[in-house]
């Protein structure tokens, strides 16, 4: 009776969660069906037809469109030839029904300044594939507002001029280069972190307990250390005149002329990534390898395992869980990450999350940016599930 | 043999360290270089007291950019920390209740913006919020700080409720606290370690996002990050260094304070057995 008068009966657990799913619903996931929605957005042909496609859906399909019809389009050709956008138009329409591209052109230089009561026959005077339904019927399709060009485009693949789909020349092929290096990075990236991270875990769960205190806050400084103040310091780091390679030449390891060029190039993003992701493998490992009972070892070595078997056999099998957890945290992460890249990375650095920054920020493409964050997402969505299933969501620990 | 392995094991680890620890040890005594220089110069190694300088610092707190970017940053911060903090809290208790329906797919919704690449939350952020007004406006950029923040809240929260004794609540009642007092006297003060080390994370994580505010900040929005970013992206000055450095130190003290907390909730839970 009276445990149904604390504040969590009387509102509800619903009541309580209710307030956060609402904002998230809000703040995050309308956002990102709204970007997906935007990855299929294709409207050219639409905006650049609007009422002639307005009264083509009330067209039946069967005749050819009314004299109305004629006349709006006629109107709109000619703005269209106006804004220097007829080709345009032209083209996507032949992805549709091909051989009819030159139909547009040819139109929109002798239909300008005709007076006529009958602009169906004008037209069809101009060029008979007006009275084709087959053209109509492909100005509609073309109409639609939504297609998967941008995903074409996403995966360098395009549509040619009879509809056809074939992957774009050699060297416009960017994307797929793209994911593949962003893949790449990725594994690199966790192996590194793994290999460095291992031995650090190890270190703080087995040192005295003040070092390991002590040990675990110098994992933690540079976690919470913004990614843009790290990125700066390596940078500064690795630049030809900088700490390392200054260290390098007066250590006399390296040249003064042959300073080595660690930053602005993949080996600058993979440095920075690697730096930037290693707590996430040190800090679930680390909270593994604290909970092994020391006592199996010397289990094990009284039962006359050497040290390498000791950890062999039953160390390195209890860890496991850690290390899985770390890396493919660290592997989800590495596909979306962006700002060490950007700064770090110069040209050979850049991963696809540049690419769909630079599609918002200076293509100003907004579908193309969306179509690639779409398969970004998924890809990690993948990998979420996966990590949930091997590992459990709520192992996520942050300090 | 044994002790050549555990030498070179110990060798790697302080490489380790070195290499995590690197940018932050080097980026310090960096942003007093005397010298407009992005490495030592001979007087900073001699320790010359004349080497070093405070000039990049005050080139921050002269500038009218960077001053109105600090203000942004704490502005933006303190607004979206407060929201994410409200929030998560509330939905962290109802998250612990097992009568909450679907709880494994509602934890999962609400962690989701912390694992969300951030460059896809910010495209979908900008898109979104573009459309509806709220484009290049403080507002907006404080609702997605708190969206990316409040996760940290409800995780933190989370982890000091599995602890919470709910037979506390029921003896506050029977001494007839209202549901309210008994919330606000009896559980808050136990979960507050949590709320504060969540709202800790939530702020430090507004404080340093760049993507976002990128994309969405307009000229009056522009915060640190923002700042550093064009900065480091067009010139390089050590100022950036400077700032990198309040940085790194407010992170320290962020830390120090979440240490400090839990070793008094650990004190706590001792005087209580």
């Amino acid at each position: 009776m009276t445990a149904q008068q604390d504040i969590k009966s009387r509102i509800g657990p619903i009541g309580l969660a209710l307030p956060l799913v609402a904002f998230i619903v809000i703040t995050f996931l309308m956002p990102l069906a709204n970007m997906f929605k935007e990855s299929f957005y294709d409207a050219e042909v639409a905006d650049a037809l609007p009422r002639t496609l307005r009264l083509l859906n009330a067209w039946n399909g069967d005749e050819i469109p009314s004299e109305e019809v004629f006349r709006t389009i006629a109107e709109e050709i000619i703005v269209l030839q106006e804004n220097r956008t007829i080709g345009k138009i032209g083209i996507r329409v032949n992805r549709v029904v091909s051989g009819t591209r030159s139909v547009w052109g040819r139109t929109a230089r002798r239909v300008e300044g005709v007076e006529t009561e009958d602009m169906r026959t004008t037209m069809v005077g101009i060029d008979d594939r007006w009275s084709d339904l087959a053209l109509w019927q492909g100005i509609k399709k073309a109409g639609q507002r939504y297609s998967a060009k941008h995903y074409l485009q996403a995966v360098d693949l395009s549509r040619g001029d009879d509809g056809s789909i074939h992957r774009v020349d050699t060297e416009q092929r960017i994307y797929n280069t793209l994911y593949l290096r962003t893949f790449r990075v990725a594994i690199t990236v966790t192996l590194l972190c793994l290999l460095i991270g291992y031995p650090i875990a190890y270190a703080i769960a087995h040192a005295p307990p003040t070092l390991s205190k002590i040990l675990l806050f110098c994992v933690l400084v540079p976690f919470w250390t913004s990614l843009l103040a790290r990125a700066t310091s390596w940078l500064v780091l690795l630049q030809s005149q900088g700490v390392v390679n200054d260290l390098l030449v007066w250590l006399g390891m390296v040249p003064d002329d042959g300073r080595l060029s660690l930053i602005r190039n993949m080996t600058g993003t993979l440095i920075a990534m690697t730096q930037n992701l290693l707590p996430f493998v040190v800090l679930p490992t680390y909270a593994v390898l604290s909970s092994i009972p020391p006592t199996y070892m010397r289990a094990a070595a009284s039962l006359g395992a050497n040290p390498v078997q000791a950890f062999v056999r039953v160390y390195w099998p209890q860890s496991l869980p850690g290390i899985a957890s770390g890396c493919l945290l660290v592997f989800i992460l590495s596909i979306g990450f962006y700002i060490t890249p950007a700064i770090v990375g110069g040209p050979k650095g850049q991963l696809i999350s540049n690419m769909i920054a630079y599609h918002i920020n200076d293509a100003n493409n907004w579908g193309l940016a969306a179509a690639i964050s779409v398969i970004v997402l998924l890809s990690v969505m993948i990998l979420y599930i996966v990590f949930d299933r091997w590992v459990g969501v709520d192992k996520l620990k942050l300090s | 043999m044994w002790n050549i392995g555990k030498g070179v094991l110990t060798l790697f680890v302080v490489l380790g360290f070195i290499f995590l620890l690197a940018p932050l040890l080097v980026v310090v005594p960096l942003s007093f270089n005397a010298e407009p220089y992005f490495t030592f110069t001979e007087g900073m190694l001699r320790f010359e007291s004349e080497a070093y300088s405070l000039r990049w610092y005050r080139n921050i707190f002269e500038s009218e950019e960077w001053l109105r970017a600090i203000q942004n940053s704490f502005f933006i911060g303190i607004f979206a920390t407060f929201l994410a903090t409200v929030l998560g809290t509330l939905a962290a208790i109802g998250l612990n209740d097992p009568r909450l329906p679907f709880r494994k797919f509602v934890s999962a919704l609400i962690i989701s913006p912390i694992v969300t690449p951030i460059i896809v939350v910010a495209v979908g952020v900008y898109f979104f919020y573009t459309d509806i007004g709220l484009g290049q406006t403080y507002l907006g950029i404080i609702l997605a700080h708190a969206m990316i923040g409040a996760p940290y809240v409800v995780i933190t929260v989370s982890a000091t409720l599995a602890n919470f004794d709910y037979t506390l609540l029921r003896a506050a009642a029977s001494l007839g606290a209202n549901p309210w007092t008994a919330f606000r006297r009896v559980q808050l003060p136990i979960i507050s370690r949590g709320v504060i080390t969540g709202a800790l994370f939530a702020f430090i994580n507004s404080f340093d996002e760049v993507v976002i505010v990128v994309f969405m900040a307009g000229p009056k929005q522009r915060t640190i990050p923002r700042e550093m970013w064009s900065g480091i992206r067009e010139e390089l000055s050590p100022t950036i260094l400077a700032v990198a450095t309040l940085l790194i130190l407010l992170v320290v003290l962020v830390l120090i304070t979440v240490e400090v907390l839990k070793s008094f909730g650990e004190k706590n839970k001792l005087s209580a057995n």
